[in-house]
């Protein structure tokens, strides 16, 4: 088991220098150099030819490709992301409470995600082709086709035409204040995890389906024991390992899913910044949080994976 | 029988095969077929638009800003006076265009790499899937924001900016299904038989991956749709003055309940209906299609 871990660490790293060439390559492929654009792009003709060099030179713009390509990278092994072409700041530091704020949004969508799926998924698959069957499978199509930044505009507009109430814009930790907090961060976690449960909902009824139709659950029902416990400790537990990957593959991509309800919600997380930064053409912020989005996916599956090895006594790693 | 006979004969089994497949389809996935006439509708009103909408819906009038929903305008106006109704019906012409295009060129790629990786093995296969893998772990929005950032905006680049991501998730799936055909025999014999190797690809492999392309043709139709949405929504896709549903919703909800509450309403309706139809049709299709590939 260590020996695989340490093995897929190792694997992860041509992955990760992979995913930065390619945002690397992919921000050097603008049309037309983004100094001028930078510094001429709004009319701005009055910037002389010695301001654009020296811009270069402090971007370090001047250097061949390669020399930019290490510099960047041995900044990111030292914790440096470079610093905001827009705010001056470094990137690090513009990262640091929003990154906090996207990941409490995250968790707690994905909890409700998986309040919501793994019982509505039970539901519809125990009373298969019924009624309770066709409204969770139209509930969740439904979920999976509403964008959440539409949910989120109808439940401020709800809020505001029947109780005059908006959600806090101001940001307060967890543990300065919890209602302050939840009463802002609730909202979005519901848009979104109600979009994230569809298809976990989905997953769960056609785990628990295949799973009933096992051996073990017959025998199950021929000795007797009763229905709940049969659901309960024999076909849920074996249902839940499809189900687990679905929900931490979701939840790798929350970061991307949380750009557009972060922008309805207006929340200064991450996807905000990164909307602002596309916005502002700050290519050093776009490229970094690109990196960060990318990071966190390879990490999040490289968990969900050992987290199934765990789960599952029959799987072995090497 | 000549070849061109041969070829003919085939064609026509071809065309009776898939008619009795759509009457079967229609009455074993009546959800699936329902799915299926409302995507028909949403393309009819994309091709007719400008005989559906009752107005220009880029004609601003300032006389008639922000009218409620009335007999002139069923779903009002906007901001600029022009009618939501019309660009609606014109922004379903956006939509499609865009959800066309990307899902089309993005699988159609995928399907071409996953095939031709299958069939190369070996190391050839190994260096495509690492590359994929790269391009997987950008999420879906991330990537495309990446790339309009790079690009710009407008109807080209947000369709360039979807599809590449669809490109890498289509060719997944394509090539573990192209793997087991490579060890079949007529593969085998073709090779014997000295074909090429596009020939091999394009005439022996390619139309058994046809169920799972389009199963994913179907799935990335939805999402590219969403995906042209959320990113006009946030001013980085489609522009004004141009019609598309997500730039319909922009603008903060305080500012509609003080206004407008029923601005968001029908855009929101438009997109989820359309993504709705999608959806059921592909899932459908994917039962019929492929019954053991789940979600």
């Amino acid at each position: 088991m260590y020996g695989y871990i340490i093995r897929r660490i190792l694997l992860m790293i041509p992955t990760l220098v992979g995913v930065a060439l390619i945002i690397f390559v992919l921000m050097r492929m603008i049309p037309g150099d983004i100094v001028v654009l930078r510094l001429r792009g709004e009319g701005g003709a009055q910037v002389t030819d010695e301001m654009i060099a020296t811009e270069r030179r402090r971007l370090g713009l001047d250097k061949p490709m390669w020399r930019q390509f290490n510099d960047w990278m041995l900044g990111i092994a030292k914790g440096d992301l470079g610093t905001s072409m827009w705010t001056g700041r470094p990137v690090i530091e513009e990262l640091d409470n929003r990154f906090q704020l996207s990941l409490q949004v995250a968790l707690m969508a994905t909890l409700v995600a998986v309040l919501l799926a793994i019982p509505l998924g039970t539901m519809a698959a125990l009373r298969q082709d019924r009624w309770p069957d066709y409204v969770v499978r139209v509930f969740s199509i439904a979920g999976i086709a509403t964008p959440a930044f539409w949910l989120g505009i109808l439940m401020i507009l709800a809020f505001l035409i029947v109780f005059k109430w908006m959600p806090p814009i101001k940001y307060t930790p967890i543990w300065v204040d919890p209602v302050a907090n939840l009463s802002q961060l609730i909202w979005p976690a519901l848009a979104t995890g109600y979009r994230y449960s569809a298809v976990a909902t989905r997953m769960t009824r056609s785990a628990v389906l295949e799973v009933f139709r096992e051996d073990y659950i017959r025998t199950a029902r021929a000795k007797g024991l009763m229905e709940h416990i049969i659901i309960n400790r024999h076909a849920l537990k074996n249902a839940m390992l499809p189900v687990i990957t679905v929900i931490g593959f979701e939840f790798a991509f929350l970061i991307g899913g949380l750009v557009v309800t972060e922008q309805v919600f207006n929340l200064n997380g991450l996807g905000k910044l990164f909307v602002s930064a596309v916005g502002t053409t700050d290519y050093v912020l776009v490229q970094a949080l690109v990196l960060v989005s990318a990071f966190t996916f390879i990490i999040t599956n490289f968990v969900v994976d050992l987290l199934y090895a765990w789960l599952d006594p029959r799987i072995h790693y090497r | 029988m000549s070849d061109i006979a041969a070829d003919r004969e085939q064609g026509r089994t071809w065309v009776a095969g898939a008619s009795a497949a759509s009457v079967r389809f229609f009455h074993t996935k009546p959800l699936g077929a329902a799915g299926l006439v409302l995507v028909l509708v949403y393309i009819f009103v994309a091709v007719l638009a400008p005989a559906i909408a009752p107005y220009d819906p880029i004609d601003i009038r300032y006389d008639a800003m922000l009218v409620a929903p009335s007999w002139h305008n069923w779903m009002g106006t906007d901001s600029f006076g022009r009618d939501v109704f019309s660009r609606i019906i014109y922004g379903s012409r956006t939509a499609m265009l865009v959800g066309f295009t990307a899902s089309f060129i993005g699988a159609t790629l995928g399907l071409l790499i996953g095939v031709w990786s299958a069939y190369a093995g070996g190391r050839t296969d190994m260096l495509v899937q690492r590359v994929l893998d790269v391009f997987m772990s950008f999420p879906l929005i991330v990537l495309a924001l990446a790339i309009v950032s790079v690009f710009g905006t407008g109807v080209g680049n947000v369709i360039l900016a979807i599809t590449i991501p669809m490109i890498p998730r289509c060719a997944r799936v394509v090539r573990s299904s192209a793997l087991a055909l490579r060890e079949v025999p007529y593969i085998d014999a073709a090779r014997a038989l000295g074909f090429t190797h596009s020939r091999i690809i394009l005439r022996h492999m390619l139309p058994n991956v046809v169920a799972p392309y389009l199963i994913l043709l179907t799935a990335f139709m939805g999402q590219a749709i969403l995906l042209e949405a959320s990113l006009s929504f946030l001013g980085l896709g489609v522009q004004e003055p141009t019609a598309a549903w997500g730039l319909m919703l922009q603008g903060g909800a305080e500012q509609y309940a003080e206004s407008a509450p029923w601005l968001p309403i029908f855009p929101g309706i438009a997109i989820t209906g359309s993504v709705f139809a999608f959806n059921l049709f592909g899932d459908s299709l994917r039962d019929v299609l492929d019954p053991k590939l789940r979600t």
